[in-house]
């Protein structure tokens, strides 16, 4: 069960369609073995969030998700107390002529079935399982703290009911995008790495596995005009690999076998999201089909 | 690429391994030399990964020390750099780069504290003194002398700063609002159960990310210092402050004004900065700003306060574009100008008509009464 090796790590994440390069794979199976968190950072769209439920459907691990946002506290995080059930449940004992020692009433209160388990308790009640922190740079410095804590001991200690430790770590991924520096503290905790866009041969891998009803013209052609965009620059947003996969099914539905400029133009909302960006694409196509 | 180091040839290969952990070791001090945060744990993981990949592994050493010790695409860069250079060739160790010192001189104060002088004497002084702090609040600190600069470097200390606020999904106990149900089932069970008082709740304030784009181009040179003085003082202040630099390219310099110490801070500000005083491209350096990380969300609801005179040279549409973007992310826009403050001043430069449309607030930047303005502007966003 446990992956001894890079190549083997590569080799599950495969069949579950996730191609990665010898980089990624190491550095995956090192924060298996040594049971140190996963930073990912890089572009939108080239797969970091992916390469967490990868992970999950290629070990056999459930995947559980956290998605920081502005804002997000512990209790979003943790856990949370059921409160309208456990008013119903004082209101049903005292309907029931119940018990008059406060104590014994509260104990009631605090038990596990009024329990909301949020991702992080439910991840390492789940053990092992895989944690995806997403965005985590989205979230504010003090979150990062708190996260801090829990990847350093594995456990959660909840006041009335005690510590709950995960009998195995979880694999706990961290993606960012980079809108603020992370701290150093939690940067030390973790195994770091950079996913750029893939090469072109890469690239044309991915979208076959993942889209192989797709003829190989129309693949290698949808992979060679996303990688000149990128190469070009002056987007504001490049198409990441998820766009390419997009675009490439959205010219698969119109029964598109070749890329022509007329096809491409009406498909181009797949590929770009801003109005400037398609003004400029839809130039660079007219340069890149016109023979 | 020449390969003849003992840990990265096939074992056996190249004869045995010796005192690998060193030369491992070595390789860290080296990437320490060359400007990489390691700290002792980052080190020891690097061992342990190396170990369990395999030393004599090559490639996988590489990835092992990508992955260990480094945490941003600029460590990523100077590793590949540094392990070229060590596991390359043994024989040439790279030279630490020598580390630039600056020495801060702080020139005499004005006489405020001269000796031998009586009673009478020293309160004329002191109102001196205190007419010439006013004088200097209003002063254009372009156009100062050092020893004024350094008396109005410590005036930056007493800035009202305030941040700007947004309230939160978060709610808050409070007078009124929606119904606190754990609250209000804690009280209840101090009663035994009985109903009790109702506790509510209600949405929360937070402050607000404050972003500085700073242009450090040779126009704006007189203003270089004191702009980072103000970066700085708002960085010990706020929370969420984040600055960079607009030159002929673009500096994050969030970290470097971290330091508490303004003149600490500001040396390190200085050493990040490897672009004073040169020319500017604002339109693409402000492109840079939005592709890395405004449009990301850095910026994303967030004040955003760009410092230039909007000297562009060629074409603004460019500028005109990325102003007009950056307005769209953006809570606010805010353009402070060092001229705007200043007598018979017009916005004719086209730098500055080009932008002109597309900020919330146009406002003056050349004293430190303006920067006082300034930031009620920003607290009030």
């Amino acid at each position: 069960m446990e992956p001894t090796s890079a190549a083997e790590i590569a080799a599950r994440l495969e069949e579950t369609g996730y191609l990665s390069d010898e980089g990624l794979a190491t550095v995956t199976f090192l924060a298996l073995r040594m049971q140190r968190p996963l930073l990912l950072e890089g572009e939108p769209g080239t797969g970091k969030t992916a390469l967490a439920e990868a992970i999950a459907a290629g070990l056999g691990l459930p995947l559980v998700r956290l998605q920081c946002y502005e804002g997000i506290d512990a209790t979003q995080a943790l856990y949370d107390w059921d409160f309208p059930r456990q008013i119903l449940h004082l209101r049903a004992l005292e309907a029931a002529g119940g018990t008059n020692d406060v104590t014994e009433a509260e104990k009631s209160l605090y038990d596990e079935r009024f329990l909301l388990a949020r991702p992080v308790l439910a991840a390492l009640q789940q053990a092992p399982a895989v944690l995806l922190v997403d965005e985590v740079d989205r979230a504010d410095d003090e979150f990062e703290a708190f996260l801090l804590e829990v990847l350093s001991t594995y456990q959660v200690t909840i006041p009335e009911l005690g510590t709950v430790r995960a009998s195995t770590p979880p694999v706990v991924v961290l993606t960012s995008n980079r809108t603020r520096e992370l701290h150093d503290a939690l940067k030390r905790r973790c195994l770091y790495h950079w996913i750029d866009h893939p090469a072109p041969a890469r690239e044309m891998a991915i979208v076959r596995s993942r889209a192989p009803e797709i003829s190989a013209a129309l693949t290698e052609q949808v992979v060679a005009v996303t990688q000149g965009l990128r190469a070009e620059g002056g987007l504001q947003k490049p198409p990441g690999v998820a766009e390419t996969l997009d675009w490439a099914r959205a010219l698969h539905h119109l029964g598109t076998t070749e890329l022509d400029l007329a096809t491409a133009s009406a498909t181009l909302g797949a590929l770009v999201k801003y109005r400037e960006d398609g003004e400029r694409v839809r130039q660079a196509l007219d340069r890149m089909l016109r023979p | 690429m020449s390969a003849t180091l003992a840990a990265s040839g096939p074992p056996g290969a190249a004869g045995p391994v010796r005192g690998g952990d060193e030369v491992l070791l070595g390789f860290t001090w080296a990437l320490r030399a060359a400007g990489v945060a390691v700290s002792q744990d980052r080190a020891q993981g690097y061992l342990a990964a190396v170990a369990l990949v395999g030393a004599g592994d090559r490639r996988a050493t590489y990835a092992a020390g990508r992955a260990t010790l480094c945490a941003s695409p600029d460590d990523l860069l100077r590793h590949d750099q540094v392990f070229e250079a060590w596991f390359g060739s043994p024989h040439e160790l790279p030279r630490a780069q020598p580390t630039p010192t600056t020495t801060t001189t702080y020139s005499a104060l004005p006489a405020t504290d001269a000796d031998g002088s009586g009673g009478g004497e020293e309160q004329d002084v002191v109102r001196a003194a205190a007419s010439d702090t006013e004088v200097l609040r209003h002063r254009d600190v372009a156009t100062m002398s050092a020893a004024e600069r350094q008396r109005l470097a410590a005036m930056f200390a007493d800035l009202p700063v305030r941040a700007p606020l947004r309230r939160t999904p978060r709610r808050v106990a409070g007078p009124r609002g929606r119904v606190d149900a754990s609250a209000t089932l804690r009280a209840s069970l101090r009663r035994m159960g009985e109903p009790a008082e109702i506790r509510w709740r209600r949405r929360g304030v937070r402050p607000r990310r404050v972003v500085l784009l700073l242009d450090v181009s040779g126009s704006m040179s007189g203003y270089a210092d004191p702009l980072l003085r103000l970066a700085h003082r708002m960085t010990c202040v706020l929370p969420g402050v984040e600055t960079f630099t607009l030159g002929t390219r673009l500096t994050h310099l969030t970290r470097a004004l971290g330091a508490r110490d303004p003149e600490r801070a500001l040396v390190a500000a200085g050493a990040s900065v490897p672009d004073w005083s040169g020319g500017t491209r604002l339109g693409e350096t402000l492109q840079a700003f939005s592709d890395r990380w405004g449009q990301r969300g850095m910026a994303r609801g967030a004040v955003v306060v760009i410092f230039s005179d909007g000297w562009e040279r060629g074409d603004t549409s460019l500028l005109a574009e990325q102003v007009a973007r950056l307005q769209r992310i953006a809570h606010r826009l805010v353009w402070v100008n060092p001229h705007r403050g200043k007598e018979g001043y017009e916005p004719v430069q086209r730098g500055v008509l080009a932008v002109l449309p597309h900020v919330d607030d146009f406002v003056a930047g050349h004293s430190l009464a303006t920067y006082a303005r300034l930031m009620e502007v920003i607290a009030r966003a």
